[in-house]
């Protein structure tokens, strides 16, 4: 774990703390409130450099769908206000409790730098898709803007799409401006009691086939020793909710027993699990992954993950992003990594203790020609390697 | 007038030689163009009053083929202008003398369509709207819709991540991607994406996305395709002023209503539109707007008989909900005509396209207004009211040496005023050279260095559609004293 912190209380200050440990060629370990430390690869500082005292919206446009906020405001702070004004957070990102056993809450910009995203990235996209515009600070120390506060911006090269989900790696995010929606009225969700993982996948896909807007497509695999539970999502006004998911209980239930969950806050809580990845049912000591493929591959992922003694499971997205958490070995992993290759997908190793996770390549290594590009790219921003050196890849 | 970089004296010795080399990379009757006849087709884009025959231009059949241009011309240091379909509003495909232009157009296959994952595969050279007629049998559509989607090409789409009237609901080009196929400067075919979401690792889908061309060539893209909603239907609302109008639009998002589609049109716009179409628009009104759902016949009462409710709260001139399909046809032709009925009036026109915070439009309307009158021409607003996106068409005449020079200062300063109260050059047309010189008005020198650096990790010798997005004050690569290229109304 890091030594000294460092947590300025204004992005002029940050933009120094960086032009110092770039002048002293001291690597820096770059994060909000921490909470997905163990998140990817350890990174190898000496000095941590807290976005945690840059705190605050400071620009809520509910008529614009626009939201501003220095890039340490805790997430709960962020929702709260949209809250009051009947809007939300499009992509639904996890909480790190469950899934890290972190205290505090995460931060906008940690959520941001890591690209992370909840059930209705099906139907909504990511957390990136809703990045406007950062304020964000290089490996050298200087403030750059990119993007802007309005819906519609093609003006100059997206770096809010480069940042978002670079980790740290490639500049610290000071500001971020947000696209935000009206939350829907109403939730409810169509449960379908399937006869195997292929069903259940086939029945997601139908659903969101289906002219009825699912917003959320998850398959519980064992639900409680009564075989795999595939769960389809309808939100939005109550007469819309109340309509859509009769329609599609209806037509989906020759593919299963079909179930309708009508009740709001049962619906909401629902999903809240699926969001955390609380149905994996991971332990305190397993290593955690994600590996997104075409949804139909689905169900190929778990078989071959099975095969190597990895039984805990969890789909989301159609059956496209797979869960999976076992025992935290090189072995493991390189069945998961083997799995998400034959499958043409990406595998991300989410959690895991240092030992292995310092061990392996924790994301796919870049395509040929984009590995000469990636050094490039990180030299022009981050020339002197101080930013999360080796959160990402060995070395770099 | 926008300059262009000096051609390399080098590369334009060696013509012959290119050429030859071109041909043996595209080989095959049709691969490669050089006679000076049939370059013409290629010298301009949909910015039109821009015009430069390019060396030659390549039209290669596969990425394969893509690649072994992209290998010639980076071994000799020939400049590339990437070109789909030449629809391009801000000069995105403008050839420059010592260029060749890579054509996709030949790239027109749609390789995999795939309903259960809700994707296709289809070259950089298919048309937008080709790729919705693919699937639309089953129901499914490939939701961003610009106007030209008829014509214009998913490669170009990508490269400017391109919007359109529905954006608003189902997001822009870089919403609904999933994968790219793309050759590097040097000629070398990679991969981003794939058939899943979220690939992990740096966003090179993202950043790739609207490009326009500075990084690498794109030959193969894999989006996303989805559902149609049951039914859509339109209602039309006309205020007594624009002010209005804004206030009616924030109340409607305000009321959490999210409409597929939101368009305003100002009283010049509504009276061309109306003159060209027959729409039914009413004349007396300074300000329109269409406003779009989705769902049941059951949902669309509900939501737009919501929507009417806030309307009446805004003493309204006029308020129509389509009952019928028909009825909705016909509230969009008069907008959908908007292109056409502005020509009609005046057949030069400039299309602008700004963006604005929503809240800003009867302001910027306003001094719109007032350089209209400082200018001496005349104006029509198009706006995309939930997303801001502004479109003014600034008429000139092309016969009058002076017009096209006032036109576009008159552009320039809409989009400085756009910056000036907190929006951007560009909504969706892409910077091309038409807003290349205003850069420096949205971002700081140190800023624009950045974007540079990344362009440079990409193409470190600036030969990928040079001249366009970047000032060529300073920037070494592109030629200390630039030359400029004659209007032709100039002239």
């Amino acid at each position: 774990m890091s030594g000294a912190t460092v947590a300025p209380a204004s992005e002029e200050e940050l933009a120094e703390a960086v032009a110092d440990a770039a002048r002293n060629g001291q690597p820096l370990t770059v994060e909000g409130n921490g909470t997905k430390r163990a998140m990817l690869r350890p990174v190898q500082a000496a000095r941590t450099l807290s976005t945690r005292n840059l705190t605050g919206i400071t620009l809520y446009k509910p008529q614009e769908l626009i939201l501003s906020a220095r890039a340490g405001t805790p997430l709960p702070e962020i929702e709260a206000a949209l809250a009051e004004r009947g809007q939300h957070i499009i992509a639904e990102p996890p909480e790190p409790g469950p899934l890290f056993g972190a205290r505090e809450p995460a931060t906008l910009g940690g959520v941001v730098a890591t690209n992370l995203s909840g059930p209705r990235r099906i139907s909504a996209g990511a957390m990136r898709d809703h990045v406007m515009g950062i304020r964000a600070v290089t490996g050298t120390g200087e403030v750059f803007r990119n993007g802007g506060r309005v819906l519609k911006n093609v003006t100059g090269l997206d770096l809010c799409k480069l940042l978002s989900g670079s980790h740290g790696t490639l500049g610290v995010l000071t500001e971020v401006t947000l696209k935000v929606l009206p939350a829907p009225e109403r939730s409810a969700t169509v449960a379908l009691r399937v006869l195997d993982l292929p069903a259940g996948v086939r029945a997601l896909s139908a659903g969101l086939g289906s002219p009825y807007g699912v917003s959320g497509a998850a398959l519980v695999p064992d639900d409680g020793g009564r075989g795999p539970l595939a769960l389809l999502r309808i939100e939005d006004f109550a007469e819309s909710v109340a309509y859509r998911a009769g329609r599609l209980r209806d037509e989906l239930a020759g593919m299963g027993e079909a179930s309708l969950v009508a009740d709001v806050d049962e619906s909401r809580g629902l999903w809240r699990r699926v969001r955390d990845a609380e149905p994996l049912g991971a332990e305190p000591g397993d290593a955690v992954w994600r590996v997104s493929v075409r949804p139909t591959a689905g169900p190929a992922v778990a078989r071959a993950v099975r095969a190597a003694g990895l039984a805990r499971l969890l789909f989301d997205w159609g059956g496209g992003l797979v869960w999976i958490a076992g025992p935290p070995t090189a072995e493991a992993h390189a069945a998961v990594v083997a799995a998400a290759r034959t499958e043409g997908g990406a595998f991300t190793l989410f959690r895991a203790p240092d030992s292995l996770r310092a061990a392996v390549s924790v994301l796919p290594e870049e395509p040929g020609p984009l590995a000469a590009i990636v050094r490039r790219v990180k030299a022009a921003l981050d020339p002197a390697g101080v930013l999360n050196p080796g959160r990402m890849r060995a070395g770099a | 007038m926008i300059r262009l970089p000096d051609p390399k004296p080098e590369v334009l010795a060696r013509r012959e030689e290119i050429v030859s080399a071109l041909r043996r990379a595209v080989p095959g009757e049709g691969g490669v163009i050089s006679e000076p006849l049939r370059l013409k087709p290629y010298e301009t884009d949909g910015l039109s009053a821009y015009r430069q025959p390019p060396l030659a231009v390549a039209l290669p059949a596969s990425t394969e083929e893509v690649a072994a241009v992209l290998r010639v011309c980076h071994s000799i240091g020939v400049r590339v202008v990437p070109r789909g379909a030449g629809t391009s509003l801000s000069g995105g495909a403008l050839p420059l003398e010592d260029a060749v232009v890579v054509g996709l157009m030949r790239m027109n296959r749609v390789l995999e369509v795939d309903f259960d994952d809700r994707l296709a595969v289809v070259e950089a050279g298919v048309t937008n709207l080709a790729i919705t007629r693919e699937v639309e049998g089953e129901g499914f559509f490939y939701a961003p819709d610009p106007s030209s989607q008829l014509a214009c090409m998913i490669g170009g789409n990508v490269n400017m991540n391109s919007g359109g009237a529905h954006c608003l609901k189902y997001g822009v080009t870089a919403n609904n991607l999933l994968g790219l196929k793309a050759v590097t400067v040097e000629g070398e075919v990679f991969e981003v994406g794939g058939k899943h979401l979220d690939a992990a690792g740096y966003d090179w889908l993202g950043l790739l996305t609207g490009s326009e061309g500075q990084l690498a060539v794109i030959t193969e893209v894999t989006v996303r395709i989805l559902r149609g909603p049951e039914g859509a239907r339109a209602m039309l609302a006309a205020f007594k002023s624009n002010e209005i109008a804004g206030q009616a639009v924030d109340a409607i998002i305000g009321s959490g209503i999210i409409p597929v589609a939101l368009e305003f049109m100002d009283r010049p716009a509504i009276h061309a539109c109306e003159a060209f179409a027959n729409a039914g628009y009413p004349l007396d009104a300074e300000a329109m707007l269409i406003i779009e759902v989705e769902g049941s016949v059951a949902e669309q009462d509900m939501l737009l008989g919501r929507i009417k409710e806030i309307c009446e709260r805004f003493d309204p001139i006029s308020l129509k909900v389509a009952e019928t399909a028909e009825q909705s046809l016909a509230i969009w032709k008069g907008r959908k005509g908007a292109f056409g009925a502005v020509g009609r009036i005046s057949p030069d026109y400039l299309c602008m396209d700004g963006t604005i915070p929503t809240g800003e439009l009867p302001h910027v309307l306003r001094r719109i207004g007032e350089m209209s009158a400082e200018y001496g021409l005349q104006v029509a607003n198009i706006f995309h009211a939930g997303d801001g996106n502004l479109h003014p068409l600034i008429m000139f005449d092309a016969n009058d040496p002076t017009s096209f020079g006032k036109a576009e200062a008159f552009g320039a300063d809409i989009l400085k005023l756009c910056v000036e109260v907190g929006g951007c050059l560009t909504g969706e047309h892409g910077v091309g050279v038409e807003k290349r010189d205003l850069m420096g008005v949205q971002f700081t020198a140190g800023e624009l260095g950045i974007q540079r650096a990344v362009k440079s990790a990409f193409d470190p010798g600036w030969l990928l559609n040079p001249a366009k997005v970047f000032p060529l004050e300073g920037n070494a690569a592109l030629g200390p004293a630039p030359a400029s290229v004659p209007h032709p109304a100039a002239a």
